[in-house]
């Protein structure tokens, strides 16, 4: 039992710690706040403290619970909103009301309600950590794998289908000779990542059915990507799209340090929203960490490892995982209160000299791998975080120590937001390393000229800013007709198919084959134009075509018809364009 | 018996070291009484030990380190609360200044408030309606919802807080309607602005001031938005209206919190501001929202003059990244004489989409509302260009988006302070502006829209 003697914000010092070990977790005060040791000198240990610290003091009692910061994981994470140390806010809101007082203690996991366990070994197997027991359908979309945990491996001595809750037993392993007990929830400290066979390299596109995403910029399962950009740029709008449309399995979703009206509204919304490969509610496969801007600090900080812990669990499941994390700069700027007040000695702009380490150690937990299990199981985590860069200046140190360790790279672009055009994604400043893994995947499953198209755009796109330049300076007769046209077609790149209204009916999900076609449209509308300016066409007329206004309004098209849509208006574009040069086809 | 100590050891700036103390705990309420009987309070910044370094929340003259006391009152700083706090003018701190007399409390409140479980929050989706088109239209405004003014030095951000504060009405809606108005370190003339500007319009008797004005103690500043927003939970959520609360100028916030935080020798962030600017300003802004269950609301509109016009400034800045959009004030418009000099590219209301369209506004107004940006957007680049290149480098179509761009400016932005636009009102502005472009232009409103709305020309 130690004693406070220091209370600086949600740092605490208390002395008579000799028992404690680094990052255990204890308890402060009267009401028991939770609190994290982060450093210790002799028997005096420095405390993060994850929940407002007014009114303690010297001599308030410190215990130690001997365990570092752990989550609970089992049936019953999905469709749950959490605060940043997996405390389910909705059991807060049952005890404390509106607000979310000090000293709240509820299970992560509800220990009351009953899951229907469906065995998938029998007594006398041998199992080995990672290996399934059975199931539970915890969703209509979620099949929740029990797996044997971590470090725990031996023969089957006793199971059951049937009713339980997460704390009975449902199986019974000898282990050397020791029987031991299992239940369906187990424990994992959040700052340790959880083990797998081996990584792989990830060779298969997160679909997101955003055109500029899917098509320009691909992210692969098991990636990794940012999304920067100044306030008002649309990062939380990209970042819930991903949430709702990427193809993955489970999606866990981080408000960390950002508004609470957020967070409500993906809570409203997503229950509203169908998942298009499931037809189920997105809410379905969604697990929620909400630290929100004015909720402790400290707890902030925490809430990252605890979202990738979370998604490590259902990886290990098998499932593809999406962890999607809003912002990683409120939550480095986490890191450089407690540094601050730690008095450690600060490396560029006061954030500790540790920063870029920590975001590497996040990041890389994501990944595609061999699971953990005597057979062959693949699952991944597919990590994407948004930096909210100060004046949204790239050169400072989170958006720079995010740029060296993710591999895709979405930058928002206010000049283009101004312009209303969503989603602000600059073509020009993005990439993916993922390009070249993933045009096979692309080619052979979608069309075999997909990646081919996309180099086309993206010159296209390149070519449009270099000639723009020109135009700026000496207006725009004096670009030759080839040049017009690359401006035109450039155009329609940008305005029919790049941008995509994130709240349109049917814009806000834009399938594969649809993106495709679409962009084929506008390619061939540059074949076909060029083709008929050199048999003398009459430029103007080749931009105002009839049909053209007709495809600027196709994204108002409905899923089921757009493919006819397409077909007739690809027709009309064509046979428009040969009347201009009096011939036929 | 109260525990009084006479061991301050040191005083700087706005921090006060008292040693010896036992029992004190962090983010107490103290008081300083100075020989002559002066009471002063402060609060405990941090305790080590035996010394309690406290921040003083007014000015540290006539504070003699031997013979002054210091007491500590077990609690944080709190404010009496009650409905008749409405029609009355409070300091900084919150004691009453209008020389009547003390509330007769209803409730004692912790001025930091708890933070609001985001469970429990309702989404804002009502439409608020402020008379204003640039806010209306283009900008919505919704119940709940913190909208701050990006403003700079000399520009009429008065003028439009004050049209909204007295034109905000919900369409249909209730008066359930209170305003909370913080000046913190503001100037008496401004100050008086709102307050005549209030009790022109009959305002007053629904409003609670509480004035910081420039000659205050800057530390005592620290306090005032909290304290006011303590007052505005407790119409809100405890008697269920409708308030709306302006802070202004979050800027002189910002300056006294950068005071204490170099007093205390911190690691400074950006252009020395506090590390920790970001979650400061963030406890007091996301105190703004709707409860589920709760018939009360608090719509937030801070102000904030943007030293040099400069947005990528920390304190824009990271207020832009808590609240749920901007309004920008923009010198340029200004200087032309357009009031409100709203610049609508940049602003934004990020809770728009979901207070606009059917049954809420018109079906229209989101595609309209997309269309009048991009346009005016265009409609500016022409300009731009124009100037550069003369206007015969303009294609026809460029010519009439630059005409658009002027004429939009003119009829749609500059309305003036006293003229209250009914939605349907800036609808049909918006809706006869684009009748400038050609009708093919339209390609972000849905056909049977143009079908539906363009209005009737003479051609």
């Amino acid at each position: 039992m130690g004693k406070i003697v220091k209370v600086s914000g949600p740092l605490v010092v208390a002395d008579g710690l000799a028992d404690a070990n680094m990052f255990d977790v204890v308890r402060v005060g009267s009401q028991r706040l939770i609190g994290e040791i982060i450093e210790m000198r002799g028997d005096k240990a420095s405390i993060q403290v994850y929940e407002e610290t007014s009114g303690l003091g010297p001599g308030d009692e410190v215990a130690t619970t001997g365990a570092p910061l752990s989550v609970e994981l089992g049936p019953g994470l999905i469709e749950m909103i959490y605060d940043g140390i997996q405390r389910p806010l909705e059991a807060i809101k049952a005890v404390a009301g509106d607000v979310i007082d000090r000293g709240i203690e509820v299970p992560s996991i509800s220990r009351e309600r009953t899951w229907e366990f469906q065995a998938k070994v029998a007594v006398g197997d041998t199992v080995q950590a990672g290996d399934l027991l059975g199931t539970v359908q915890e969703t209509v979309v979620v099949e929740h794998r029990i797996l044997v945990p971590n470090g725990v491996g031996g023969v089957v001595k006793k199971i059951g289908s049937g009713s339980f809750t997460v704390a009975e037993t449902i199986c019974v392993l000898e282990v050397n000779g020791v029987e031991t007990p299992l239940t369906m929830m187990q424990k994992w400290p959040v700052r340790v990542g959880r083990p797998y066979k081996e990584k792989i390299p990830p060779n298969v596109p997160m679909l997101t059915g955003q055109r500029t995403i899917d098509t320009l910029f691909p992210i692969a399962k098991g990636g990794t990507a940012a999304v920067p950009g100044p306030f008002g740029s649309g990062k939380t709008v990209v970042q819930h799209q991903l949430a709702k449309w990427s193809d993955v399995d489970i999606v866990v979703y981080i408000g960390c340090g950002e508004r609470g009206n957020e967070m409500t509204d993906v809570l409203r919304e997503f229950p509203e929203i169908k998942d298009p490969r499931t037809g189920e509610s997105l809410m379905k496969r969604t697990v929620l960490i909400a630290n929100t801007s004015d909720m402790p600090v400290a707890a902030r900080e925490a809430s990252i490892y605890t979202g990738i812990t979370i998604a490590e669990y259902f990886r290990d499941m098998g499932y593809d995982v999406a962890v999607i994390a809003d912002s990683t700069s409120r939550w480095a700027e986490a890191l450089r209160e407690m540094s601050g007040r730690l008095e450690e000695m600060p490396g560029e702009e006061g954030y500790p000299a540790y920063l870029a380490s920590r975001m590497a150690q996040f990041y890389e937990r994501a990944g595609r791998v061999y699971t953990n299990n005597s057979g062959e199981r693949i699952g991944s985590v597919t990590a994407v975080g948004a930096v909210s860069p100060p004046g949204g200046d790239l050169s400072e140190p989170v958006s720079q120590a995010t740029m060296r360790i993710v591999k895709v790279f979405w930058a928002l672009d206010s000049a283009l937001a101004y312009r209303r055009h969503f989603p602000a994604i600059n073509w020009l400043n993005s990439y993916s390393l993922y390009l070249d893994r993933l045009s096979g995947w692309f080619d052979e499953n979608i069309n075999p000229a997909y990646s081919a198209q996309r180099g086309r755009a993206m010159a296209i796109l390149q070519n449009e800013a270099e000639l723009d330049e020109i135009v700026r300076l000496v207006g725009v007769d004096s670009l030759s007709p080839a040049d017009r046209l690359t401006m035109e077609v450039a155009r329609h790149i940008r305005e029919d198919f790049l941008q995509q209204d994130a709240f349109g009916e049917v814009d806000a999900y834009s399938p594969n084959q649809r993106q495709f076609r679409l962009l084929q449209i506008v390619l061939n509308y540059q074949d076909w134009s060029a083709e008929a300016m050199e048999r003398g066409a009459d430029m103007k007329k080749l931009f105002e075509l009839p049909a053209l206004e007709e495809f600027g309004q196709t994204k108002f098209v409905p899923t089921e018809e757009y493919e006819e849509t397409y077909n007739r208006i690809e027709k009309d574009l064509k046979a428009q364009i040969a009347a201009l040069t009096g011939g036929e086809g | 018996m109260m525990k009084e100590y006479r061991t301050i050891q040191e005083v700087a700036g706005p921090l006060m070291l008292v040693r010896d103390v036992e029992g004190v705990t962090y983010n107490e309420l103290g008081e300083i009484e100075l020989p002559n009987g002066t009471r002063r309070r402060c609060k405990v910044l941090e305790v080590n030990g035996s010394d309690a370094l406290v921040q003083l929340f007014e000015s540290a003259a006539g504070i003699n380190l031997r013979d002054s006391k210091v007491r500590f009152f077990g609690r944080s700083l709190e404010l009496a609360v009650s409905q008749d706090m409405l029609g009355r003018v409070f300091d900084g701190l919150g004691n009453p200044s209008d020389g009547g007399p003390d509330i007769l409390p209803d409730a004692r409140r912790d001025i930091n408030g708890l933070p609001m479980n985001p469970a429990a929050r309702d989404y804002p989706n009502e439409f608020i309606q402020t008379g204003v088109s640039s806010i209306d239209g283009l900008n919505t405004l919704v119940r709940g919802q913190k909208l701050p003014i990006f403003s700079g030095s000399g520009l009429p951000h008065a003028n439009l807080a004050a049209q909204i504060a007295r034109q905000a009405k919900v369409l249909g809606g209730e008066s359930n309607f209170a305003v909370v108005f913080a000046a913190i370190g503001i100037t008496f003339e401004e100050a008086e602005f709102f307050i005549s500007d209030f009790r022109r319009t009959g305002a007053i008797d629904r409003t609670v001031l509480f004035i910081n004005l420039a000659s205050d103690p800057a530390i005592e500043r620290i306090a005032t938005p909290r304290v006011a927003l303590t007052a505005a939970e407790y119409l809100a959520f405890d008697k269920g209206m409708h308030v709306l609360t302006i802070l202004t100028d979050i800027t002189n916030y910002a300056e006294a919190l950068r005071e204490v935080s170099a007093a205390r020798k911190e690691v400074p962030g950006r252009r020395g501001y506090p590390g920790y600017l970001y979650t400061d300003l963030a406890t007091m802004y996301e105190r703004a929202g709707r409860r589920i269950g709760n018939a009360g609301s608090i719509t937030m509109i801070p102000i904030l003059s943007m030293p040099e016009d400069d947005k990528t400034h920390p304190i824009p800045d990271l207020t832009g990244y808590i609240t749920e959009g901007q309004i920008i004030l923009s010198r340029e418009l200004y200087r032309k004489n357009l009031q409100p000099p709203v610049d609508v590219l940049p602003s934004l209301s990020r809770l728009k989409d979901k207070g606009i369209g059917k049954g809420k506004t018109r079906e229209d107004h989101a595609n309209t509302m997309n269309q009048l940006f991009a346009s005016y957007a265009r409609g500016k680049e022409c300009k731009e260009l124009m100037t550069i290149l003369g206007e015969a480098a303009l294609t026809d179509v460029d010519k009439k988006y630059a005409k658009f761009a002027d004429e939009f400016e003119r009829r749609y932005v500059s309305q003036g302070y006293e003229e209250n636009r009914s939605i349907d009102d800036t609808l049909r502005i918006g809706w006869e502006l684009l009748t400038i472009l050609p009708k093919a232009e339209l390609k972000r409103i849905k056909p049977e829209f143009v079908e539906k709305y363009y209005p009737d020309t003479e051609e």
